[in-house]
């Protein structure tokens, strides 16, 4: 178990034969939560972005992270796969536990980390030199899978739990950048589930897109998270308030008030929850 | 203030007319010299373009006929040697400037490329002359492609940095998010993103160093027979119009405007070729 975060290009191999419910979890972890977050206080340079956050991110559900701009909700969710790592001058403070494994334990490789946490980013970024096939595999491929029956079988299947397949199937070549935008952001999420991560963490996943491609990816959303623990951050109330199960609510680097959505939307202990949920301010 | 004053209207349109002409003869002017040398060349050149000039040997002196085979052959030799020196270590210190390093040091680098491509040409024919053609007492196709090479270095460095610098961010997030490791994504996604305007630069900078003469005037030196070895002294294009330019034979003259014309063709050709790559299938936004 140990060797989960270990970087070898097999072990996505091995992982795609199984379902990742079946991703052996550490039997002292409560076993409804992916993440444990404990105590993280983020830093860049001189300037405190997160501050003592200490909060569970249960399974197979779908966690919307809300708060106004600023709030530090961005840098929490990228401190979930390391990837606040890459601004300059960044210290981070804290234990990350995904599934029972430390995430910044020294030896682990944020590379693996990223490989079992994907994301999905605010502007739709398909590869602009790739095909719409080619974006899909691309992972797999640049980790050394090149067994082509298997990557042929997982671009379908990525593509149908991305609810792309049947708009794409026969222009499997053409560019990515080909398609419009809510297509190009469902093929990225697509290129995020074919190398099968536990968790898909989303920032404003849907802030670039009108009603209609925001309401398929709503729809996805709650269709992926019998497979995935998903992690989204939101701008929308009203979309956090459709798709989500748990809300936190940020302030100032600060978790406010985290609990069932309709909890904190029906009746929030916090009085700052309440003001920015009622659209007081943010 | 109202609108009033015909006068003035009238007075600010004529500026304003005047401005736009003054510029439009700017304009002119800067592509003149081009034209001026595309006719003159042509004019003078194109009786020596023959199949003979590109298949030949120089003519003894006062034999007519004769080509510059050898130096076509031998610039391109030169420019492979330059090549292969110049575009790895270029494209890498490119990809070293835009993905790695501190921004201090980064800008000392960037700033010391920018010099390095500001040095007379003829100071790297200096320089290699003194580490390579003195050590192995011989003029050398080697020595003259590594003065090119040379040259070529910062310009390929400036050049793939900033295309580097180009691709949006989103895309290394992307690459990062999935679990490619930091080279991978260079490699595999930021590269390949701006391959059009790094082949770009490439092209442009051999096409700068394809017409250079100084830089092998004391290390390629020149041949007027068919180089057998890297170690030997080979001919090049410019070199020969150069020798012939200054001689005194009538013959030697046409043949230099003809080499000239071939020369200056071969890098309008490479232009072109630019042109045609970066306007490409609009895939990628360089």
């Amino acid at each position: 178990m140990e060797n989960l975060l270990m970087p070898t290009s097999e072990r996505i191999v091995e992982e795609g034969m199984e379902q990742p419910s079946e991703v052996p979890s550490n039997s002292e972890t409560v076993l409804a939560s992916t993440f444990r977050v404990k105590n993280m206080s983020i830093w860049y340079g001189e300037k405190r972005a997160i501050e003592d956050v200490t909060i569970d991110i249960a399974s197979n559900a779908v966690t919307a992270i809300i708060g106004p701009s600023g709030c530090g909700k961005s840098t929490f969710l990228r401190a979930l796969n390391r990837m606040h790592e890459l601004t300059p001058k960044t210290r981070m403070e804290g234990t990350v536990l995904l599934n029972g494994e430390d995430l910044y334990s020294s030896g682990v490789d944020p590379t693996v980390v990223r490989r079992r946490v994907g994301m999905v980013f605010q502007k739709s970024n398909p590869f602009p030199t790739m095909t719409i096939g080619e974006n899909v595999i691309v992972g797999l491929r640049l980790n050394g899978v090149h067994d082509q029956k298997f990557l042929n079988e997982r671009l379908e299947k990525s593509l149908r739990m991305a609810a792309l397949w049947d708009e794409v199937k026969d222009d499997l070549n053409k560019p990515g950048t080909s398609l419009s935008g809510g297509q190009q952001q469902r093929l990225c999420i697509a290129r995020t589930l074919a190398v099968e991560p536990e968790v898909v963490l989303m920032d404003e996943p849907c802030s670039a897109l009108d009603p209609i491609a925001t309401a398929k990816i709503e729809e996805l959303i709650s269709d992926l998270k019998t497979k995935y623990t998903i992690v989204t951050v939101t701008h929308n109330m009203q979309q956090a308030g459709r798709i989500s199960d748990y809300t936190a609510f940020f302030y100032l680097g600060r978790l406010i008030e985290f609990g069932p959505t309709t909890t904190i939307f029906t009746n929030p202990k916090e009085r700052q929850t309440e003001d920015y949920i009622t659209g007081r301010f943010g | 203030m109202r609108f009033e004053g015909k006068h003035n209207h009238t007075w600010r349109k004529f500026k304003s007319a005047l401005a736009c002409t003054i510029a439009f003869v700017s304009a002119i002017l800067v592509i003149l010299p081009l034209g001026l040398v595309f006719f003159y060349l042509l004019i003078n050149g194109i009786g020596s373009v023959n199949w003979d000039f590109f298949t030949k040997l120089p003519a003894p002196v006062g034999a007519v006929g004769g080509g510059m085979a050898n130096a076509i052959v031998g610039t391109l030799i030169l420019l492979a040697i330059a090549g292969v020196i110049g575009i790895p270590i270029g494209v890498l210190g490119g990809v070293y400037l835009a993905e790695y390093g501190s921004a201090r040091i980064n800008s000392v680098l960037r700033f010391l490329a920018d010099v390095l491509n500001g040095v007379p040409s003829i100071t790297w024919g200096v320089v290699v002359y003194g580490l390579i053609v003195l050590r192995f007492k011989s003029f050398s196709a080697l020595a003259g492609g590594l003065a090119l090479g040379l040259i070529m270095i910062p310009l390929i460095l400036r050049t793939t940095e900033e295309v580097i610098l180009l691709v949006p961010n989103g895309y290394r997030e992307a690459s990062l998010a999935l679990g490619v490791s930091r080279w991978q994504t260079i490699v595999h996604i930021v590269m390949k993103t701006a391959s059009k305007g790094i082949i770009t630069g490439i092209l442009l900078a051999l096409a700068r160093v394809g017409g250079e003469t100084a830089p092998l005037l004391f290390t390629a030196f020149g041949n007027r027979f068919w180089n057998h070895s890297l170690t030997e002294p080979i001919a090049a294009l410019p070199l020969q119009v150069f020798t012939y330019a200054i001689s005194p034979y009538d013959d030697w003259h046409r043949q230099a405007w003809a080499g000239a014309l071939v020369l200056v063709t071969g890098v309008f050709c490479v232009n072109v070729l630019v042109r045609i790559l970066t306007r490409g299938r609009g895939a990628s936004p360089l």
